[in-house]
């Protein structure tokens, strides 16, 4: 019983961390390849072209 | 375990960043900067007189290229620690990751993020028609969770259940459509065009390879942390 409920533990903190590291990751491509802010557009403009992205 | 994907993910992202780069400035740059000069106005395409082939001589632009550099290793950290994330919750479920499998990861990862949504929106050139940029991010971001959720339940489904919703979503985004404009009227020549986006296309395809590959290889060398 007791084993059971540390595992569950154990599970879910690891999964609440995999989520945590997604959601990283998504907000820097996002930052990165998609917000329109002209400067950020203007810096990333060739890679976000290369990459696919829509863009302007 | 935070610890662990994350760096998995930063070695990872950023050596694929980097190839990404380099491939990108060697291949795809070249056709780009010649576009710039029909989207400018310094070259005119006509479509009986023709225009070169090959655009004026590479000029290395040092700001310009750092920072292509700088934000194609900060996108594929991104994908580093989304496609880490992905192989921590399957290995979570017993799945076993090797470098090998890895490679079959960045495979799925490229069709997802490039493949899948450049069915309906080719990666473009400057100067090129396009529709509202609000509405074809929407239909990009759409398409690429679609997409990957679809190879994900292709990979991990159970039952052909999974298989037949998989297939819907694969299919869902080009039966919808990607949003076009009214009218093309880019003067970029169609044959530059073509090249551009197929290039992208490769070496967006050689920097999943390596980024799924050296995930992997990092997620396991990391492993009891």
């Amino acid at each position: 019983m007791n084993t059971q409920v540390k595992t569950q533990a154990r599970v879910n903190t690891s999964t609440a961390q995999i989520v945590f590291a997604a959601l990283i990751g998504l907000t820097i491509m996002i930052v990165a390849g998609h917000l329109q802010a002209a400067t950020l557009h203007d810096a990333a403009h060739d890679t976000r072209h290369a990459t696919g992205f829509p863009c302007h | 375990m935070l610890y662990r994907l994350v760096t998995s993910a930063l070695f990872a992202g950023f050596a694929a960043g980097l190839i990404a780069a380099l491939l990108q400035l060697a291949f795809v740059q070249p056709h780009l900067l010649h576009a710039e000069m029909f989207e400018s106005g310094a070259l005119t395409h006509s479509v009986t007189a023709g225009s070169l082939t090959h655009g004026p001589a590479y000029e290395f632009d040092a700001m310009r290229d750092v920072l292509s550099v700088l934000f194609s290793a900060l996108i594929y950290v991104g994908y580093g620690l989304m496609l880490v994330a992905g192989m921590a919750f399957a290995s979570e479920r017993g799945h076993v990751i090797t470098a090998r499998s890895g490679i079959i990861w960045g495979l799925a990862g490229f069709i997802a993020v490039h493949f899948a949504p450049a069915i309906g929106l080719p990666p473009e050139l400057p100067g090129s028609s396009a529709a509202d940029v609000g509405a074809r991010q929407i239909w990009w971001f759409s398409t690429v969770g679609a997409t990957a959720l679809a190879l994900w339940l292709i990979a991990f489904g159970r039952s052909m259940i999974s298989w037949g919703v998989a297939a819907v979503l694969l299919a869902a985004p080009h039966i919808i459509g990607a949003p076009h404009p009214e009218k093309f009227h880019g003067g970029v020549p169609p044959e530059l065009a073509g090249l551009f986006a197929s290039n992208a296309m490769g070496v967006g395809m050689a920097a999943w390879v390596v980024l799924g590959l050296l995930a992997a290889h990092f997620w396991n060398q990391e492993e009891g942390i």
